[in-house]
């Protein structure tokens, strides 16, 4: 097991609330994959049946965060400072899958964004671009 | 509460009742006047980091985008579908330890198509925020693409 593979491992173990919503994640390469299978407790609307939109949002949310605990070797937990999220076809009954890309790290602020997909890569259910605050100190 | 509207109460009813809110322990705070209050003990599960026993900002994300939905329905008077567009979200502090959050929302702005909402999440003190959020969203629809045009009658169509 790699060291990025070990850091994402206990990114994933260190957080109650990754474990509510059943979020786990995978490397391949350098490329991490998040994934949250579908449960009936994330559902928002029980008409379609759809994934509350909160989920959806702080699952990308999470995917960010362990993206940076992938790349990031030390120092304190980074905090999430802002993010946007876009919403762009409902969040199906299935499995979802989220990949991060960074779009800058600095040394105190990252700059990352995030899209979050079903059935296929390239028909993304939401986008999101997020700040976090790189914890070296304070 | 705004109390004796019996519309109201139902849409309160099921704004907690929804599996993810039933799940986070949604609580109703109020519905009214174009906006929806609601709040979330804090509970070991729903911890972000285990050394600060910090409530998870996911939950503040859920919570804040929930009650924007209430919001509108409180503005509208009648439960409808909308579908979240976009939604920003600002965190200004950690909540403190082991402390349950609150969330209010106000819809101040609905044209025929698009609701405009805005959010609070608070700790102890509404004046000192946790999250703010912004958000737009779509009227009459499941998704974003089906939303009507302009000119669509305004209360016909998909209402739940």
């Amino acid at each position: 097991m790699s060291d990025a593979d070990q850091r994402l491992k206990a990114f994933l173990a260190r957080s109650p609330y990754i474990r509510f919503l059943g979020m786990t994640a995978d490397m391949a390469g350098d490329e991490m994959t998040a994934v949250l299978p579908f449960s009936e407790h994330l559902i928002g609307n029980t008409m379609l049946p759809a994934l509350h939109g909160g989920v959806i949002g702080a699952f990308m949310e999470m995917t960010a965060l362990a993206q940076l605990a992938v790349v990031q070797s030390a120092g304190k937990a980074p905090k999430t400072i802002d993010v946007t999220i876009d919403y762009l076809r409902p969040g199906r009954a299935m499995t979802t899958f989220g990949r991060a890309s960074m779009r800058k790290v600095g040394r105190q602020i990252a700059s990352v964004h995030v899209e979050a997909w079903q059935e296929a890569r390239d028909k993304p259910i939401a986008a999101l671009r997020g700040h976090f605050r790189l914890g070296s100190e304070s | 509460m705004s109390g004796a509207d019996p519309l109201l109460e139902m849409a309160a009813q099921m704004a907690t009742s929804v599996p993810q809110a039933a799940a986070l322990g949604f609580q109703m705070v109020s519905i009214g006047d174009a906006r929806g209050s609601i709040r979330v003990p804090w509970r070991e599960d729903l911890v972000g980091d285990p050394d600060t026993q910090v409530i998870a900002s996911g939950v503040v994300t859920a919570l804040l985008d929930h009650c924007c939905g209430l919001a509108i329905t409180a503005a509208k008077q009648e439960r409808f579908p909308t579908a979240t567009l976009d939604l920003r979200i600002d965190y200004m502090r950690p909540a403190r330890s082991k402390a349950g959050i609150t969330a209010e929302a106000h819809c101040y702005k609905m044209t025929r198509s698009i609701a405009f909402v805005r959010a609070q999440a608070w700790d102890d003190d509404p004046n000192d925020p946790v999250a703010t959020a912004q958000a737009a969203f779509v009227l009459h629809g499941a998704t974003p693409q089906a939303a009507p045009p302009e000119t669509a009658p305004s209360e016909t169509g998909g209402a739940a």
